[in-house]
């Protein structure tokens, strides 16, 4: 059946912007922009008809298009998504648009900027897509350029380091994982995620994997696990788990405010979604082996991260910090749904809800982060890069309708019930309590924390005494506050009705803590 | 389903889309705010007067009084997630209270805010906090409840910290919000824990609610891996939530701080309706607190009923203690709340839900009385609120005088005539009559000795005697005032401050008018629940309710009763005997209860250094915390990737050495080789990136083409 390659084409987008600005040099600075923006905007239309178009109860794969790659080896171009892809199609989608409006007045190389941008876009739509994993790596792999070159040539005084740091930290986690996806290859001459998932559930795979490797100094068990922590790896840095991380906060807060908030609400989903999409599938066992001290790093990276972004006092560190701990939460559900795999049938309906959680949650933090940073750059546009907490103080009496709009975002990112910051932390807590009660628990502390940094930006900057450099503060123009509204508007529709996504990915949720029930 | 029932949802709906629409408006626009606030309300207070008609309809036509109306809400998994809103008794009785109060300190505010540059945002705020205040009523659902119970600590941090320019209240806002999530933190593990055993988090559901009787004795036939019985458990981590918003020890110490708020805030959150959401709470889900295993079961009261008596019974005292050395007009009413509030808790621990219910509608409307009262008093006195710079206000302010002793008088229980009278005592005699122990019964008798003994020295010190507000004298005390009373000054006179300073004058009359209607309830409301004729309890326990004189001789009733009636006269004695019977000459000179023992009152004036104990440990805790976190941050975790980067670069270095002076053989053609290859790749990396970038989207259209052409095969 000859259908539209509409996951191609979506990807192809953001490409043909790119060669498009490109082309056109950064002679006319507006009309880059514009156009940049254009093909994100089309994108966003694309991924909406997706939307629309996308079967909520069909199992497996929608639009998949397949094709043979290289007969030879067995590869094949194979794309397709389900609910999960296609939420993390429409966050970045949404993401990109804000990430360049945040980078509106960059006035170097502009055309490269947007084109890097727009790039980057195109990477992070083919990872979120790709079911070989051939190409799905080299997206992956491909994404690091325009991010690093993003963060180095446009980003802070250290940004030469940071990038670097970023690069190598996430190569040496990548070539981590390419190890283990070659060893499985060797044993299974396959690439394709599905067919990899029926082999982990019939139990193939690893007999499989250490039979060919035949390392006669590991046990099995031991070369399995190799093998699991290989990828496993690649996933942590990425994510990021504690102690995995410290590329994060150097690397968000040295990037110019717009990459970070496309780093932020769209690459960092990448880490996650790699765990849902890879490892829940092909090494749930090995993953259930070490469940004790993978729960320690979830609780320890939400803990840990809400402390030290309490230590802060740069507003993008606190942030990024922040964004560890949200994510924090995610590992926190996916590792409580890998808890329990046998048939407890009481256990399911927590499952369920710890899966739809953790779905919920990757897509609000996606916009909240990404809201957050928009309102950074935008005070860092007014007063010329200041972001340090202790710059600030009483901007609320100059910048009321910006103090407001920043205080909804901030509070969504607190989980204040009726923003959506809310329903993902609820699903996540609802079911992992029962599945894994006292990493729960102490990761509940990091909802405290939260509020207490949250609640100190706000004192710090807005609340007080109004300094006398900032008496002619601007607020924000009518142009900003209308290309915020949809983003706010956003917030509050899915904190009141969450069905918005749930509808949409629940069906997924549902069959992905089914299959990890036949090990 | 009655149309009441089905629509009720309208009640905190209007509200809040009032707030929504005077957050959209212009700033500038007052009268539009106000109205649109005034007017949702008091659509409000008609819906809940016919919703508490038809719950009293349906009472006397001997039909179920409880009604509610579910609805889904999203679906994860095969299951939806439902929510819901009931009416009734219970939620009848708040609505009407809630919004009738609030809708007369809405009107209060209009003239108490009248100058306030922020006027539209301040009834912006109420108006919101008024919607969340109500669903927290009408919630059928525990989930529905916590999340407006959550938008209620929004507004309430938003208010308190509604002069966000003077520092202290922006401290004191935020402090209240982290203070009570603190308890919810608790209360939301609660829920999750509750929602995993009972399967719903609806109140009420044909038999499948978690208050009815089949999932409570499942939840108590559960028990914990540590031995506790699950229902205890979650009923002990609800109460969390309850102890963190109604301001019970040790959870007490916001409440104070939040009177930097605009007065009419303190009267509506700080003392009649949010801080009684606690309680509220706790009454709400009283099947679950309550439920027990034991054989004889009208004997015993369930471990989370009985830490709830404790801590309420603490509170009451503590609160009271502390109220006795306080100088601040607000910061004694805010003791006296927590103080109150205790007893409500106590009452709901020994007597159950009507008890302490009856006490918090009674202390809603007293209370917000005093406030309003302590309100005009500041507005008076151009933002003065330390009561040392007060007196003789009687005769200035005589409506102001006259409405707030009726209010003191219901808060010390005064015997017969007034509100806090009935109330209080039904609690005393519950607990009297507790069969677990005695102690709350004394303490709480000793706590309302010290309420009549702390009321009477307030009013005699702002009422009696002759001012002592002199401009220059108010200007030199100020200096000398306790820690705590500083900088109340600047925020209250912000917005009162546009009287020539100096005379205090009686308030206008959309202030007074409040004052006298909520004195009029402060006195009648009591006859609603007094033993001979126990309406308000028959109402909420839905038995019938006699008129019964007899009822005074039964069980203990007239020693209790008698009891604390001399009790109330002898702490408004003493408060005479120290106070009122030498008039106060000076604001300087020293307290005279305070000259017995210097040592004792200044500790009680500082609160009995509960901030400074939280600041020592908690707060010491968490910064150290954070410091760690970010030195294992910078050192541990960066510096182990540092040193495998180090490594890895030394291994490189070695290499190299080793290469050049070990490793001779080759070398020059080496060297030639590396230097054409140099020369190649320096053609590359000329640092040009737009070469580079070139290079790769080159590269980029080779490969999809590439691409596109295998995939056609």
């Amino acid at each position: 059946m000859i259908t539209f390659p509409w996951i191609t084409t979506l990807t192809m987008v953001p490409v043909v912007g790119a060669i498009v600005l490109l082309a056109l040099g950064s002679r006319n600075k507006v009309l880059v922009r514009w156009i940049a923006l254009a093909f994100s905007i089309f994108a966003l239309i694309l991924t909406l008809v997706l939307w629309h178009k996308f079967n909520t109860v069909a199992d497996g794969f929608q639009f998949q298009e397949l094709h043979a790659w290289v007969p030879s080896l067995n590869i094949e171009y194979r794309v397709g998504i389900d609910g999960l892809g296609l939420l993390m199609l429409l966050l970045t989608s949404i993401v990109v648009p804000i990430g360049m409006l945040a980078s509106w007045q960059i006035q170097q190389r502009v055309s490269l900027y947007f084109a890097l941008v727009l790039f980057l876009q195109a990477c992070i739509f083919g990872t979120f897509t790709a079911l070989n994993f051939f190409h799905w790596f080299i997206f992956w792999e491909l994404s690091l350029i325009p991010a690093f070159f993003l963060i180095k040539l446009w980003g802070g005084s250290k940004s030469a380091k940071a990038a670097m740091q970023f690069l190598i930290y996430t190569m040496v986690g990548s070539i981590a994982m390419l190890m283990s996806f070659l060893a499985i290859y060797l044993a299974t001459r396959t690439f394709d995620f599905t067919e990899l998932a029926h082999l982990a559930q019939s139990g193939q795979l690893m007999p499989a994997v250490v039979s060919t490797l035949g390392w006669r100094l590991f046990t099995p068990e031991h070369t399995a696990m190799l093998i699991f922590f290989g990828a496993f790896l690649g996933f942590a840095v990425k994510v990021p788990l504690i102690p995995f991380h410290t590329w994060l906060p150097a690397a968000y807060s040295e990037a110019p405010t717009g990459t970070t908030i496309i780093l932020t609400g769209a690459m960092s989903k990448m880490g996650l979604y790699g765990f849902l999409r890879i490892l829940l599938p092909l090494f749930g066992p090995q993953m259930q082996h070490v469940l004790t001290p993978l729960l320690w790093l979830a609780v320890a990276t939400v803990v840990l991260s809400a402390y030290a972004a309490l230590a802060q006092t740069d507003l993008k560190r606190i942030f990024a910090y922040s964004s560890i701990n949200h994510l924090g939460y995610c590992m926190l559900g996916i590792f409580a749904v890998v808890k329990f795999t046998g048939g407890d049938a009481g256990l399911t309906s927590e499952k369920f809800a710890a899966m739809n959680g953790v779905f919920v949650q990757m897509f609000n933090h996606g916009l909240t982060a990404a809201t957050v940073f928009w309102f950074i750059a935008m005070l860092e546009k007014r007063t010329g890069g200041l972001r340090g907490l202790h710059d600030f103080g009483g901007l609320r009496k100059v910048v009321p309708v910006f103090t407001g709009l920043m205080g909804i975002a901030l509070f969504s990112s607190l989980g204040l019930p009726g923003l959506n910051g809310f329903i993902g932390e609820f699903l996540i807590f609802k079911g992992s309590f029962p599945l894994v009660t006292w990493a729960t628990s102490i990761s509940a502390l990091g909802l405290l924390i939260t509020a207490i940094f949250i609640l100190g930006v706000l004192q710090r900057v807005f609340y007080g005494s109004l300094g006398e450099k900032w008496v002619h503060l601007p607020d924000l123009t009518l142009g900003e506050r209308l290309t915020l509204v949809p983003a706010i508007g956003l917030m509050f529709a899915l904190g009141l009705y969450p069905q918005l996504i749930l509808g949409v990915v629940n069906h997924t949720a549902i069959q992905m803590a089914l299959n990890l029930r036949n090990f | 389903m009655n149309w009441i029932v089905r629509n009720l949802w309208l009640v905190p709906a209007l509200p809040i889309l009032a707030a929504g629409i005077s957050a959209l408006a212009k700033r500038k626009s007052r009268v539009l705010a106000a109205s649109l606030a005034i007017g949702s309300m008091a659509i409000s207070f008609l819906l809940s007067v016919c919703a508490f008609a038809h719950v009293l309809l349906l009472r006397s036509s001997g039909q179920p009084t409880l009604q509610f109306f579910n609805f889904r809400w999203f679906q994860f998994g095969n299951e939806w997630l439902s929510l819901g809103w009931v009416l009734d008794p219970l939620t009848a009785v708040m609505l009407v209270m809630v919004t009738f109060v609030g809708l007369l300190i809405f009107i209060y505010s209009v003239g108490y805010m009248a100058h306030d540059d922020n006027f539209m945002r301040f009834f912006c705020f109420l108006a919101l906090f008024a919607g969340a205040m109500l669903g927290v009523i009408i919630s059928n659902s525990l989930l529905l409840l916590f999340m407006c119970w959550e938008i209620v600590g929004l507004t309430s941090y938003l208010l308190i910290g509604f002069w966000y320019s003077n520092p202290k209240a922006a401290a004191a806002g935020k402090k209240a919000f982290i203070v009570t999530r603190i308890g919810d933190i608790p209360f939301f593990l609660g829920i999750a824990w509750l929602y995993a055993q009972s399967g719903t988090l609806l109140f009420y559901n044909n038999g499948a609610g978690f208050l009815e009787h089949s999932a409570i004795s499942h939840l108590l036939a559960q028990t914990t891996a540590t031995g506790i019985c699950v229902a205890t458990g979650i009923a002990i981590l609800i109460f969390c939530g309850a102890v963190g918003k109604s301001g019970q020890f040790p959870l007490h110490v916001w409440l104070p701080d939040a009177m930097e708020g605009p007065t009419p805030v303190s009267a509506l959150i700080h003392a009649a309706t949010m801080v009684a959401a606690g309680v509220f709470l706790v009454a709400r889900v009283y099947p679950l607190m309550s439920a027990h295993t034991g054989i004889a079961a009208a004997l015993t009261t369930s471990t989370a009923l009985q830490a709830v008596t404790w801590i309420g019974s603490i509170t009451a005292l503590l609160g009271a203690v502390i109220a006795v050395a306080q100088f601040d007009i607000k910061r004694i009413l805010a003791y006296s709340t927590i103080s109150q509030l205790g007893y409500m808790m106590m009452g709901l621990g020994v007597g159950g839900v009507s008890v302490g219910m009856f006490h918090l509608i009674t202390h809603a409307f007293f209370k917000s009385l005093l406030f309003l009262g302590a309100g005009s008093v500041i507005h008076g006195c151009s933002g003065e609120q330390d009561i040392r710079h007060m007196g003789g206000l009687g005769k200035l302010m005589p409506i102001t005088f006259v409405t707030y002793a009726v209010g003191m008088l219901a808060l010390c229980g005064f015997p017969f005539f007034f509100s806090g009278f009935w109330s209080k005592d039904e609690i005393l005699h519950a607990a009297h009559t507790w069969n677990i122990s005695q102690a709350p019964y004394y303490m709480g008798a000793f706590a309302a000795l010290l309420t009549a003994f702390y009321m009477s020295r307030q009013v005699f010190y702002v009422f009696a005697g002759s001012s002592r507000t002199t401009e220059a004298g108010a200007e030199l005390a100020h200096g000398l005032a306790a820690p705590d009373a500083a900088g109340h000054h600047a925020s209250d006179h912000d917005a009162a401050g546009h009287h020539a300073p100096g005379t205090p004058h009686e308030s206008p009359s959309v202030m007074t008018i409040p004052l006298m209607i909520l004195a009029a309830f402060a006195l009648l409301l009591g006859f609603l629940g007094t033993p001979a004729w126990p309406w308000f309890q028959s109402f909420l326990d839905g038995t019938p309710a006699p008129v019964n004189f007899g009822a005074f001789s039964s069980g203990g009733m007239i020693p209790v009763m008698l009891s604390s009636s001399v009790i109330v006269l002898l702490g408004l004695g003493i408060g005479w005997w120290f106070y009122g019977r030498k008039p106060i000459k000076s604001a300087d000179a020293p307290d005279n209860l305070g000259r017995l023992s210097p040592s004792i009152f200044s500790a009680l004036g500082a609160a009995l250094y509960f901030d400074a104990f939280y600041g020592a440990t908690f707060v010491k805790l968490t910064t150290v915390l954070a410091r760690v976190s970010d030195w294992l941050d910078r050192w541990v975790w960066n510096g182990a990737v540092q040193t495998v980067t180090y490594t890895i670069f030394g291994f490189a270095h070695l290499d190299n050495f080793l290469d050049r002076h070990v490793v001779n053989s080759g070398f020059d053609e080496g060297c030639n080789s590396v230097s054409r290859g140099g020369k190649l790749l320096s053609m590359l990396q000329a640092g040009r990136v737009q070469g580079y970038l070139k290079i790769v989207a080159g590269a980029l259209i080779v490969f999809t083409i590439l691409l596109l052409w295998k995939a056609r095969i």
